[in-house]
């Protein structure tokens, strides 16, 4: 159930304002691929665009094409809503629904698309999510609490349930350990590490360790300067980009020197 | 183990002090010497001079006293803590007065009769409000379901699809109104039933009508207010999982608002629940009890509190207790509403429990 991306010629806009310029890749499936690059590089903007949520953002749009399995997301008549559907997404801070319950929040993507299901289903989606998400052994015996009484690092995980709940095909992940401490940080990067052998897993972090520890393949982003768009340097193996970089500024970055 | 024992001789940290009770102590002198000056100087004695003297006179004692023992950031403390709490308590006077006015003399009718007799053919003692009671529930209760659907469309049309110069002038035109003088509002609501069913149709839905062109711009401001403090986070996690937009809206956003929306919603007819000239233009008098909203005139509790103060029969006295019971009733209203508006808040708002 995962799924290849292939992006082509991809430019991003704010208004007027280029924030990503001409981004060409294939992301593979059953892997994890790490965007690393400074603040502002629009690592963040692009991933958004893989899932349609940048369009989110008034005056936001983007040019080029992303296909999922041959499929263009921007091609025409795509209803964003089947494609964040498909492409699941977990965000910087964790976001859980304050109004619900842990198991509502869990189940937040059927509840809210009025999706109905069996009692004996959604406890067991539930089940499976929660476990999936290395959380269930901390919340099963309080599902009916508020999913805004967990600590922060447990609400991250709470927020990564809801996103595989859904068994999305893609899983997009925002910098998805920057609010955690290093011990919630080891669970997700855990997490990942298990996910992947069913998602295809897209994950921006700031954290180079982070991203030498979990990923398949690595891509760095950069910018020349303010105001000037980010752009794909370069992209390949991780092993290969933290050893033996084609590109001075990749080197750079990742040593230290610059950023 | 090496343990570190400070010397408690010498602290530079420490600075003169005045004891506990010396606010209290000072403000009973100042009291005293504003009794007596009131005594001698403006004699006879009065207890509100008296204690004016003693505030006026209790400021420069207490800040003297912190000058002299403390330092000079202290007394500028006691002298700003004092203009402060005097600035509360000064506030809180006319609305005490005025609480305690209208329960001294709206009480004596306050009573059954009040709540069970209207006005019909009654010109002296006796007679009660309830037609008027009843007039109020309908006219608020009416131009509540008129105006909160329009209101919290609104809102929700600015907040999460408006933008650019519609939207822009919608705000603008909200603001316009929310400023509008309801006796406006009230020839407006007049002047359209006029044209529609004819000239002189006055009824309780036309004061409805009245009421709820005033309440629509409070609802929008509220509602707006409330779903803008939503976190967008909230937004974009429901987007991400595939909901529609409008999903969203009606099931993440306005959950998270409900109790904001609901409180404010209360507060607005609590805002238009005392409302009397566009009710005195739009729905007339009358001493009957009407439970038609669509035809002839409808009373409410303003108007009725107006018309028994302006318009007394030979024995006035009877007239100005009704007014004044049916001022506390209004008051009565309004306070109920307001703490079901605290408990609903209190019990739609989002749980943090653990």
């Amino acid at each position: 159930m995962s799924k290849r991306i292939e992006v082509t010629d991809l430019n991003c806009y704010y208004g007027k304002f280029l924030a990503v310029e001409d981004v060409t890749m294939t992301i593979h499936p059953r892997s994890v691929t790490a965007f690393i690059g400074p603040s502002g590089c629009g690592k963040s903007t692009f991933l958004r665009t893989l899932n349609r949520m940048h369009e989110v953002i008034p005056g936001a749009y983007v040019e080029g094409d992303v296909l999922i399995d041959g499929n263009n997301l921007y091609g025409p008549g795509v209803d964003p809503v089947n494609v964040r559907r498909q492409v699941g997404m977990v965000f910087q801070r964790p976001n859980p629904f304050p109004t619900m319950s842990i198991k509502d929040n869990v189940l937040a993507g059927y509840k809210l698309n009025k999706q109905r299901m069996k009692a004996s289903e959604a406890d067991d989606l539930l089940e499976k999510s929660l476990r999936g998400a290395n959380l269930w052994e901390e919340v099963k015996n309080r599902l009916d609490k508020p999913g805004s009484g967990l600590s922060g690092g447990q609400q991250q995980r709470l927020c990564i349930a809801r996103a595989i709940a859904m068994q999305p095909e893609v899983l997009l992940m925002d910098e998805p350990c920057s609010a955690l401490d290093p011990i919630s940080t080891l669970a997700v990067e855990d997490l990942i590490q298990e996910l992947k052998e069913t998602y295809t897993i897209v994950i921006v972090t700031h954290n180079m360790q982070q991203a030498a520890r979990v990923s398949d393949e690595t891509a760095f982003f950069n910018i020349a300067g303010t105001g000037a768009p980010g752009k794909l340097i370069e992209m390949g193996a991780t092993e290969k980009i933290f050893s033996t970089p084609d590109e001075k500024a990749t080197e750079d970055y990742i040593t230290g020197r610059f950023g | 183990m090496s343990t570190i024992t400070a010397s408690r001789t010498d602290n530079p940290l420490t600075a003169g002090q005045l004891p506990r009770y010396a606010p209290w102590a000072l403000g009973a002198v100042a009291l005293i010497a504003g009794g007596v000056i009131d005594a001698l100087v403006l004699a006879p004695f009065d207890i509100a001079t008296t204690i004016f003297f003693g505030a006026v006179l209790f400021l420069p004692l207490n800040y003297l006293a912190g000058r002299l023992v403390v330092g000079r950031r202290a007394a500028a403390d006691r002298l700003a803590t004092n203009l402060v709490t005097g600035a509360f308590l000064l506030a809180l006077l006319p609305l005490v007065s005025l609480l305690w006015e209208v329960l001294a003399k709206g009480l004596p009718r306050f009573d059954a009769t009040f709540f069970s007799y209207s006005m019909r053919n009654v010109i002296g003692d006796g007679g009660g409000a309830i037609h008027a009671l009843y007039g109020t529930l309908y006219a608020t209760g009416i131009a509540t379901v008129i105006a909160v659907p329009i209101g919290l469309m609104c809102a929700i049309y600015l907040v999460e699809y408006g933008s650019g110069a519609l939207a822009r002038s919608i705000t603008f035109f909200v603001d316009v109104m929310t400023g509008i003088p309801s006796i406006v509002a009230g020839l407006f609501a007049y002047a359209l039933m006029a044209m529609v069913f004819g000239p002189g149709t006055i009824n309780g839905f036309s004061g409805s009508l009245a009421l709820a062109v005033l309440m629509v711009p409070i609802v929008v401001r509220a509602t707006e207010e409330l779903l803008r403090i939503v976190p967008n986070e909230l937004r974009e996690a429901s987007y991400a999982l595939g909901v529609p937009k409008w999903r969203t809206i009606t099931s993440v956003v306005l959950p998270t608002a409900v109790s904001g929306i609901v409180s404010g919603v209360i507060l607005a007819i609590a805002r238009i629940i005392g409302e009397t000239a566009p009710l005195m233009i739009a729905a007339g008098f009358t001493n009957s009890i009407n439970n038609n909203p669509f035809a002839n005139p409808m009373m409410t509790l303003p108007v009725f509190v107006y018309d028994q103060y302006a318009h007394p029969g030979v024995e006035r006295d009877f007239y100005n207790e009704r007014a004044w019971a049916g001022a506390l009733t209004l008051i009565v209203l309004v306070m109920l509403l307001n703490l079901l508006g605290r408990f609903i808040a209190k019990r739609f708002a989002p749980k943090t429990g653990r």
